[in-house]
Protein backbone atom coordinates (compact mmCIF):
# COMPACT_ATOMS: atom_id res chain seq x y z
CA UNK A 1 0.00 0.00 0.00
CA UNK A 2 1.40 3.42 -1.46
CA UNK A 3 0.45 6.41 0.71
CA UNK A 4 1.17 9.94 -0.05
CA UNK A 5 1.40 12.37 3.14
CA UNK A 6 0.85 16.02 1.81
CA UNK A 7 3.12 18.51 3.46
CA UNK A 8 2.05 22.00 3.22
CA UNK A 9 4.14 25.45 4.62
CA UNK A 10 2.92 25.16 8.48
CA UNK A 11 2.21 21.18 8.92
CA UNK A 12 3.57 19.82 11.95
CA UNK A 13 1.95 16.26 11.85
CA UNK A 14 3.36 15.31 8.88
CA UNK A 15 5.60 12.78 10.75
CA UNK A 16 3.27 11.28 13.18
CA UNK A 17 1.08 10.53 10.32
CA UNK A 18 4.06 8.78 8.12
CA UNK A 19 4.68 6.93 11.17
CA UNK A 20 1.20 5.65 11.73
CA UNK A 21 1.18 4.49 8.07
CA UNK A 22 4.44 2.90 8.45
CA UNK A 23 3.17 1.27 11.21
CA UNK A 24 0.67 -0.68 9.81
CA UNK A 25 3.12 -1.87 6.61
CA UNK A 26 2.60 0.91 4.11
CA UNK A 27 5.30 2.95 1.92
CA UNK A 28 4.49 6.28 3.04
CA UNK A 29 6.10 9.01 1.03
CA UNK A 30 6.07 12.60 1.65
CA UNK A 31 4.88 14.90 -1.32
CA UNK A 32 5.74 18.30 -0.75
CA UNK A 33 2.51 20.89 -2.07
CA UNK A 34 3.88 22.24 -4.82
CA UNK A 35 4.86 18.74 -6.37
CA UNK A 36 2.34 17.66 -9.25
CA UNK A 37 0.85 13.72 -9.52
CA UNK A 38 -0.36 11.32 -7.69
CA UNK A 39 -0.72 8.24 -9.52
CA UNK A 40 0.64 5.16 -8.37
CA UNK A 41 -0.71 6.10 -4.53
CA UNK A 42 -3.57 3.96 -2.95
CA UNK A 43 -4.14 6.48 -0.49
CA UNK A 44 -3.68 10.48 0.34
CA UNK A 45 -3.16 11.18 4.13
CA UNK A 46 -3.87 15.13 5.23
CA UNK A 47 -1.59 15.97 8.31
CA UNK A 48 -2.77 18.34 10.62
CA UNK A 49 -0.92 21.48 11.54
CA UNK A 50 -1.06 25.40 10.83
CA UNK A 51 -0.92 25.67 6.80
CA UNK A 52 0.02 29.01 6.18
CA UNK A 53 -0.54 30.24 9.75
CA UNK A 54 -4.08 29.84 9.43
CA UNK A 55 -4.22 32.88 7.82
CA UNK A 56 -7.51 33.80 6.05
CA UNK A 57 -9.25 30.96 7.58
CA UNK A 58 -8.06 27.55 8.38
CA UNK A 59 -7.22 25.94 5.28
CA UNK A 60 -7.95 28.18 2.78
CA UNK A 61 -4.70 29.17 1.74
CA UNK A 62 -2.92 25.67 1.80
CA UNK A 63 -6.45 24.50 -0.51
CA UNK A 64 -5.46 26.58 -3.54
CA UNK A 65 -1.99 24.62 -3.18
CA UNK A 66 -0.83 23.16 -7.06
CA UNK A 67 -0.81 19.58 -5.57
CA UNK A 68 -4.60 20.10 -4.38
CA UNK A 69 -6.07 19.99 -7.62
CA UNK A 70 -4.44 16.42 -7.24
CA UNK A 71 -6.16 15.37 -4.49
CA UNK A 72 -9.13 16.27 -5.86
CA UNK A 73 -9.04 14.14 -8.75
CA UNK A 74 -7.79 11.52 -6.66
CA UNK A 75 -10.84 11.79 -4.25
CA UNK A 76 -13.17 11.96 -7.26
CA UNK A 77 -11.53 8.74 -9.00
CA UNK A 78 -13.26 7.25 -5.19
CA UNK A 79 -9.85 6.26 -3.59
CA UNK A 80 -9.27 7.40 0.27
CA UNK A 81 -8.23 10.39 1.45
CA UNK A 82 -7.62 11.26 4.94
CA UNK A 83 -7.66 15.05 6.58
CA UNK A 84 -6.76 15.00 10.04
CA UNK A 85 -7.17 18.20 12.06
CA UNK A 86 -5.83 21.35 9.43
CA UNK A 87 -6.47 18.41 7.09
CA UNK A 88 -10.27 18.14 7.36
CA UNK A 89 -10.25 21.89 7.16
CA UNK A 90 -8.61 22.09 3.90
CA UNK A 91 -11.18 19.01 2.52
CA UNK A 92 -13.83 21.30 3.41
CA UNK A 93 -12.48 24.26 2.06
CA UNK A 94 -11.58 22.20 -1.41
CA UNK A 95 -15.55 21.44 -1.13
CA UNK A 96 -14.77 17.73 -0.54
CA UNK A 97 -16.26 17.44 2.08
CA UNK A 98 -19.47 19.73 3.50
CA UNK A 99 -19.39 22.52 5.82
CA UNK A 100 -16.69 24.66 7.55
CA UNK A 101 -14.86 24.78 10.89
CA UNK A 102 -14.83 27.82 12.79
CA UNK A 103 -13.55 28.97 15.84
CA UNK A 104 -14.15 27.00 18.90
CA UNK A 105 -16.82 28.27 20.71
CA UNK A 106 -14.82 28.95 23.60
CA UNK A 107 -12.60 30.73 21.85
CA UNK A 108 -9.65 29.08 23.24
CA UNK A 109 -7.36 26.76 21.36
CA UNK A 110 -7.98 23.08 23.17
CA UNK A 111 -5.45 20.25 23.44
CA UNK A 112 -6.45 17.53 25.48
CA UNK A 113 -7.73 13.81 25.34
CA UNK A 114 -11.27 13.39 24.83
CA UNK A 115 -13.64 10.41 24.23
CA UNK A 116 -14.96 9.72 20.55
CA UNK A 117 -17.90 6.94 19.27
CA UNK A 118 -17.50 5.26 16.63
CA UNK A 119 -20.92 5.83 14.54
CA UNK A 120 -20.38 3.70 11.39
CA UNK A 121 -17.94 0.46 11.07
CA UNK A 122 -18.73 0.24 7.61
CA UNK A 123 -16.12 2.44 5.86
CA UNK A 124 -12.65 2.37 4.55
CA UNK A 125 -11.55 3.51 7.71
CA UNK A 126 -13.61 2.21 10.29
CA UNK A 127 -14.21 -1.23 9.99
CA UNK A 128 -11.59 -2.91 12.38
CA UNK A 129 -13.22 -1.10 15.49
CA UNK A 130 -16.72 -2.32 17.05
CA UNK A 131 -19.96 -0.61 16.56
CA UNK A 132 -20.25 2.07 19.10
CA UNK A 133 -16.67 2.08 20.21
CA UNK A 134 -15.47 4.60 22.71
CA UNK A 135 -11.81 6.03 21.69
CA UNK A 136 -10.08 8.29 23.38
CA UNK A 137 -7.72 10.04 21.17
CA UNK A 138 -5.80 13.72 21.62
CA UNK A 139 -7.46 16.73 19.99
CA UNK A 140 -5.57 20.29 19.40
CA UNK A 141 -7.26 22.52 17.16
CA UNK A 142 -8.59 25.83 18.11
CA UNK A 143 -10.95 26.05 14.60
CA UNK A 144 -12.91 22.84 15.07
CA UNK A 145 -16.67 24.02 15.63
CA UNK A 146 -18.27 21.90 12.92
CA UNK A 147 -20.54 24.12 11.10
CA UNK A 148 -22.94 24.19 8.04
CA UNK A 149 -26.30 25.22 6.57
CA UNK A 150 -29.36 23.16 8.33
CA UNK A 151 -29.97 20.92 5.21
CA UNK A 152 -26.32 20.01 4.65
CA UNK A 153 -26.21 18.88 8.73
CA UNK A 154 -29.80 17.35 8.43
CA UNK A 155 -28.22 15.34 5.44
CA UNK A 156 -25.12 14.47 7.12
CA UNK A 157 -27.11 12.89 9.96
CA UNK A 158 -30.06 11.12 8.00
CA UNK A 159 -27.68 9.47 5.39
CA UNK A 160 -25.19 7.99 7.92
CA UNK A 161 -22.38 10.78 6.97
CA UNK A 162 -21.04 11.23 10.63
CA UNK A 163 -18.36 8.58 11.61
CA UNK A 164 -16.83 10.04 14.70
CA UNK A 165 -19.06 11.74 17.62
CA UNK A 166 -17.50 13.65 20.61
CA UNK A 167 -19.10 11.75 23.69
CA UNK A 168 -18.35 11.21 27.55
CA UNK A 169 -16.14 8.78 28.88
CA UNK A 170 -19.50 6.68 29.24
CA UNK A 171 -20.58 7.03 25.24
CA UNK A 172 -23.35 9.97 25.61
CA UNK A 173 -23.10 13.23 23.45
CA UNK A 174 -23.50 15.42 25.61
CA UNK A 175 -22.71 19.20 25.91
CA UNK A 176 -20.10 19.15 28.22
CA UNK A 177 -18.07 16.47 26.28
CA UNK A 178 -18.07 18.56 23.34
CA UNK A 179 -14.90 20.32 23.49
CA UNK A 180 -15.57 23.08 20.29
CA UNK A 181 -19.05 23.60 19.90
CA UNK A 182 -19.51 21.31 17.03
CA UNK A 183 -22.78 20.58 16.01
CA UNK A 184 -24.46 17.24 17.56
CA UNK A 185 -20.98 16.70 18.47
CA UNK A 186 -19.49 15.57 15.36
CA UNK A 187 -16.09 15.25 15.25
CA UNK A 188 -15.30 13.31 11.73
CA UNK A 189 -17.40 13.30 8.58
CA UNK A 190 -17.38 11.12 5.40
CA UNK A 191 -18.18 12.30 2.42
CA UNK A 192 -21.36 10.60 -0.03
CA UNK A 193 -19.08 8.24 -1.76
CA UNK A 194 -17.11 7.17 1.18
CA UNK A 195 -14.04 7.36 0.28
CA UNK A 196 -12.88 10.64 1.94
CA UNK A 197 -12.99 11.20 5.46
CA UNK A 198 -12.20 14.33 7.65
CA UNK A 199 -11.52 13.97 11.50
CA UNK A 200 -10.46 17.09 13.84
CA UNK A 201 -9.02 14.65 16.70
CA UNK A 202 -5.82 13.13 16.08
CA UNK A 203 -5.88 8.99 15.57
CA UNK A 204 -2.18 9.22 14.24
CA UNK A 205 -0.97 10.80 18.07
CA UNK A 206 -2.67 7.69 19.32
CA UNK A 207 -0.72 4.80 18.15
CA UNK A 208 1.23 3.60 21.02
CA UNK A 209 1.12 2.68 24.52
CA UNK A 210 3.65 4.99 25.55
CA UNK A 211 2.14 8.22 24.21
CA UNK A 212 -1.22 7.31 26.05
CA UNK A 213 -3.23 5.37 23.97
CA UNK A 214 -3.34 3.27 21.10
CA UNK A 215 -6.95 3.82 20.31
CA UNK A 216 -6.13 5.62 16.80
CA UNK A 217 -4.74 2.43 15.23
CA UNK A 218 -7.90 1.71 13.99
CA UNK A 219 -8.12 4.04 11.26
CA UNK A 220 -4.85 3.23 10.30
CA UNK A 221 -5.52 -0.72 9.79
CA UNK A 222 -9.02 -0.29 8.43
CA UNK A 223 -7.42 1.66 6.08
CA UNK A 224 -4.74 -1.06 5.02
CA UNK A 225 -7.56 -3.78 5.38
CA UNK A 226 -9.91 -1.96 2.90
CA UNK A 227 -7.24 -1.51 0.54
CA UNK A 228 -5.68 -4.79 0.86
CA UNK A 229 -9.01 -5.89 0.01
CA UNK A 230 -8.98 -3.71 -3.07
CA UNK A 231 -5.77 -5.28 -4.45
CA UNK A 232 -6.38 -8.93 -3.77
CA UNK B 1 -16.64 39.25 5.28
CA UNK B 2 -19.68 38.74 7.88
CA UNK B 3 -20.41 35.39 9.28
CA UNK B 4 -23.79 33.70 8.07
CA UNK B 5 -26.97 34.50 10.22
CA UNK B 6 -27.26 31.04 11.96
CA UNK B 7 -23.35 30.45 12.25
CA UNK B 8 -22.24 30.61 15.57
CA UNK B 9 -20.18 33.27 15.84
CA UNK B 10 -17.92 32.52 18.97
CA UNK B 11 -16.57 35.99 19.15
CA UNK B 12 -19.44 38.25 18.50
CA UNK B 13 -21.25 36.49 21.30
CA UNK B 14 -18.23 37.29 24.11
CA UNK B 15 -18.44 40.93 22.51
CA UNK B 16 -22.01 41.11 22.86
CA UNK B 17 -21.24 39.72 26.64
CA UNK B 18 -19.06 42.38 27.25
CA UNK B 19 -20.65 45.22 25.91
CA UNK B 20 -23.85 44.10 28.23
CA UNK B 21 -21.56 43.90 31.14
CA UNK B 22 -20.11 47.45 30.75
CA UNK B 23 -23.95 48.69 30.45
CA UNK B 24 -24.87 48.84 26.91
CA UNK B 25 -27.68 47.11 27.52
CA UNK B 26 -29.30 48.32 23.75
CA UNK B 27 -27.19 46.09 22.05
CA UNK B 28 -28.81 43.24 21.30
CA UNK B 29 -26.14 40.96 19.05
CA UNK B 30 -23.09 41.79 17.53
CA UNK B 31 -21.61 39.81 14.67
CA UNK B 32 -17.66 39.79 14.06
CA UNK B 33 -16.46 39.92 10.52
CA UNK B 34 -13.14 41.22 9.10
CA UNK B 35 -12.59 44.07 6.21
CA UNK B 36 -9.79 43.02 3.78
CA UNK B 37 -8.33 46.10 1.97
CA UNK B 38 -7.23 45.97 -1.86
CA UNK B 39 -5.07 48.27 -3.51
CA UNK B 40 -5.83 46.89 -7.52
CA UNK B 41 -5.30 48.18 -11.17
CA UNK B 42 -8.40 48.42 -13.01
CA UNK B 43 -9.99 50.02 -15.95
CA UNK B 44 -12.87 51.27 -13.94
CA UNK B 45 -14.87 50.82 -11.15
CA UNK B 46 -17.33 48.23 -12.47
CA UNK B 47 -14.25 46.24 -13.31
CA UNK B 48 -12.62 46.68 -10.01
CA UNK B 49 -16.18 46.28 -7.86
CA UNK B 50 -16.45 42.50 -10.47
CA UNK B 51 -12.76 41.40 -10.00
CA UNK B 52 -13.17 41.63 -6.10
CA UNK B 53 -16.34 39.76 -6.02
CA UNK B 54 -14.93 36.98 -7.94
CA UNK B 55 -11.71 37.03 -5.69
CA UNK B 56 -13.94 36.66 -2.40
CA UNK B 57 -16.34 33.86 -4.39
CA UNK B 58 -12.71 31.97 -4.92
CA UNK B 59 -10.78 32.46 -1.71
CA UNK B 60 -11.35 36.02 0.35
CA UNK B 61 -14.94 34.43 1.56
CA UNK B 62 -16.37 31.14 2.71
CA UNK B 63 -20.08 30.83 1.13
CA UNK B 64 -20.20 28.58 3.50
CA UNK B 65 -19.95 30.32 6.78
CA UNK B 66 -20.01 33.77 5.43
CA UNK B 67 -21.49 36.32 3.52
CA UNK B 68 -19.36 39.41 1.34
CA UNK B 69 -20.09 42.91 0.34
CA UNK B 70 -17.71 45.03 -2.30
CA UNK B 71 -17.29 48.44 -2.16
CA UNK B 72 -15.26 51.20 -3.33
CA UNK B 73 -13.21 53.36 -1.48
CA UNK B 74 -11.31 56.50 -1.79
CA UNK B 75 -7.21 55.99 -2.00
CA UNK B 76 -5.94 58.86 0.18
CA UNK B 77 -4.16 61.69 -1.52
CA UNK B 78 -0.46 61.04 -2.68
CA UNK B 79 -1.23 57.59 -3.40
CA UNK B 80 -0.27 56.59 -6.97
CA UNK B 81 -2.17 54.19 -9.67
CA UNK B 82 -5.19 53.06 -8.66
CA UNK B 83 -8.63 54.43 -9.89
CA UNK B 84 -10.19 52.95 -6.64
CA UNK B 85 -9.39 50.57 -4.30
CA UNK B 86 -12.62 47.84 -3.43
CA UNK B 87 -12.73 46.24 -0.02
Amino acid sequence: MKVAVITFPGSNCDYDLYKAAQQVGADATFVWHRERGLDGYDAVLLPGGFSYGDYLRAGAIARMSPVMEDVIEFAHRGAPVVGICNGFQILCEAGLLPGALVRNASLLFSGKDVHLRVERVDTHFTSQYEPGQILRVPIAHGEGNYEADESTLERLEGEGHVVFRYVDAAGEATDAANPNGSWHNIAGIINDEGNVLGMMPHPERAMEELLGSTDGIGIFTSLAASLSAVAS
Amino acid sequence: MTPRPGILDPQGKAIHHSLNSLGWDSVEDVRVGKAIYLDLAAEDEGSAVEAAEAMCRKLLANPVTETFEVSLVDVPAGDDGADGAAT
